[in-house]
């Protein structure tokens, strides 16, 4: 058996993103592991910001590059890209060169005068990162004080009469039976409500165990954004729930290297913003420009090939799931022609699960953190001495 | 509507891609997709023609695909990716 099956010329819509497109419609840029947080199932690893970065020049160089190629907007991450002194600069560059930019932040430094300000800018729109309906279950994830934090600047955003910008949740364990009092969090602030799936990729998978959704959450999960349809933002997250039933709204589609990348602090070019991995590295921007490495670098390639299910293809829910997260069975050390570790259909029980990849980079702060995750069950790394542990407790992210 | 001038909204640009076109509204910031090279086409051309059915002439739409080509303009107007314009 070959690992690609035939290609056919493409009829569907959709078999034009699984080819690829001639830019991406949905690209990531984290731009720096610079974070002032240390939440515990970040993607990227982030804390401390890489000697490399990306200077100022070569990022208004790589907006010139996303504007010649039409890439109509870009998500920007981190780390925290606000800790970045350019970051105004760069997001008044971008929208001075037709980038629309949505950027993700903890919120901390969205002061009253920057949300006038962002709400007075067309192209530009703002996610706030929150992982809890309530501090409780909030801090232990994101850290001391990032509850108020989130909150503060989507008061601020909301006075500043920004209108649907977005509050964007990682579903967790911990969380899933919050998600009323999230919707009504993003009601009350005039805010579009965007829920994603924890991914065990970064520190993620270092507590993927712990808080990844239990089965009957997933069950209830899926039934939440079957009743609250097209209003709920996903990312296109949750395509593996679509096995339960009817497909949600989206593309149901993995979209990495097709459709989807990340560019990362340093200008590495992964396929998408959960797999940064040296296995996932099509290449960098500073050898070969951006779009060279859309285009030409061999790992798209092949990853517009069309791809076989491998152990999936006799499963009725194939066609529906399309065999889950490249990513999420990748950093569990599943096959990745299996099922997705989350397989609603309970097929990844029978799969034999090798070693977890060992991660080929770390940002993540080596001394104390001011917002430390509040050290309850979960935390990343149980302190091995009071001193790795903050003294204070200080009060201090159709498409889309 | 035929009778109407129309053009492609100020706010949206087209990017073109073998099955058609993608179309970003920077204002609403909604992705929508033109799913037939000759559909944007007519969208490039409305603003050069006093109205919809000069642009289908022109562009070469046969009368036979004219429904179809309608009823896609009606709902490009209806997400305002293509608006009236004003022939004042």
């Amino acid at each position: 058996m070959t690992a690609v099956a035939e290609r056919r010329a493409p009829t569907r819509l959709v078999d034009h993103f699984e080819y690829g497109l001639d830019a991406p419609i949905c690209l990531t840029w984290e731009l720096t592991y610079a974070c002032n947080l240390a939440c515990v199932h970040c993607l990227s690893s982030s804390g401390r910001r890489d000697p490399r970065e990306l200077s100022t020049d070569e990022c208004k160089a790589l907006i010139d590059e996303f504007e010649r190629m039409q890439i109509f907007y870009v998500n920007i991450g981190g780390g925290e890209p606000t800790v970045r002194p350019d970051f105004w600069e760069l997001l008044d560059y971008a929208v001075e060169h037709h980038v629309g930019v949505k950027f993700s932040t903890n919120g901390f430094r969205i002061t009253k005068e920057r949300a006038e300000r962002l709400a007075a800018t067309d192209y530009v729109d703002v996610q706030v990162s929150l992982d809890g309906a309530t501090p409780e279950v909030n801090d232990p994830i994101r850290g001391a004080g990032t509850y108020d934090a989130a909150i503060r600047a989507m008061d601020n955003l909301r006075d500043a009469g920004m209108k649907d910008f977005k509050l964007s949740v990682v579903c967790t364990r911990e969380n899933i039976s919050q998600l009323d009092e999230f919707k009504k969090i993003a009601d009350d602030h005039g805010a579009q409500l965007r829920l994603t799936r924890l991914r065990p990729a970064g520190r993620g998978a270092d507590v993927w165990q712990d808080l990844h959704p239990l089965p009957h959450q997933q069950r209830e999960l899926y039934d939440w954004l079957v009743a609250n349809g097209e209003k709920v933002l996903t990312g296109d997250s949750f395509f593996h729930l679509s096995a339960f039933g009817d497909a949600l709204p989206g593309l149901n589609l993995c979209g990495a290297g097709r459709v989807v990348c990340l560019v990362d602090p340093v200008g590495d070019v992964y396929a998408c913003p959960f797999a940064i991995h040296e296995n996932f590295l099509a290449g960098s921007i500073r050898d070969e420009g951006f779009q060279h490495v859309w285009r030409e670098a061999e790992l798209f390639k092949s990853l517009r090939e069309p791809q076989t299910g491998g152990a999936c293809s006799s499963c009725s829910a194939y066609d529906s799931c399309r065999g889950g997260c490249m990513a999420a069975k990748f950093f569990t050390g599943m096959p990745l022609d299996g099922p997705d570790p989350e397989c609603v259909k309970g097929n990844a029980e029978f799969v034999t699960v090798g070693d977890r990849p060992a991660p080929s980079q770390d940002h993540s702060h080596k001394g104390t953190v001011r917002n430390a995750p509040v050290p309850v069950k979960i935390g990343r790394r149980p302190p091995t001495t009071m001193c790795d542990e903050s003294p204070v407790n200080p009060g201090d992210f159709v498409v889309g | 509507m035929l009778e109407e001038a129309w053009t492609l909204n100020g706010s949206v640009a087209l990017r073109p891609e073998t099955f058609g076109a993608l179309a970003y509204d920077f204002t609403t910031r909604r992705l929508s997709f033109l799913k037939d090279p000759a559909l944007v086409d007519v969208v490039r051309q409305l603003r050069n023609h006093p109205n919809i059915a000069e642009t289908l002439d022109a562009v070469g739409i046969s009368d036979g695909e004219r429904p179809r080509f309608r009823a896609a303009l009606e709902r490009l107007a209806d997400q305002h990716l293509i608006v009236r314009r004003n022939t004042q």
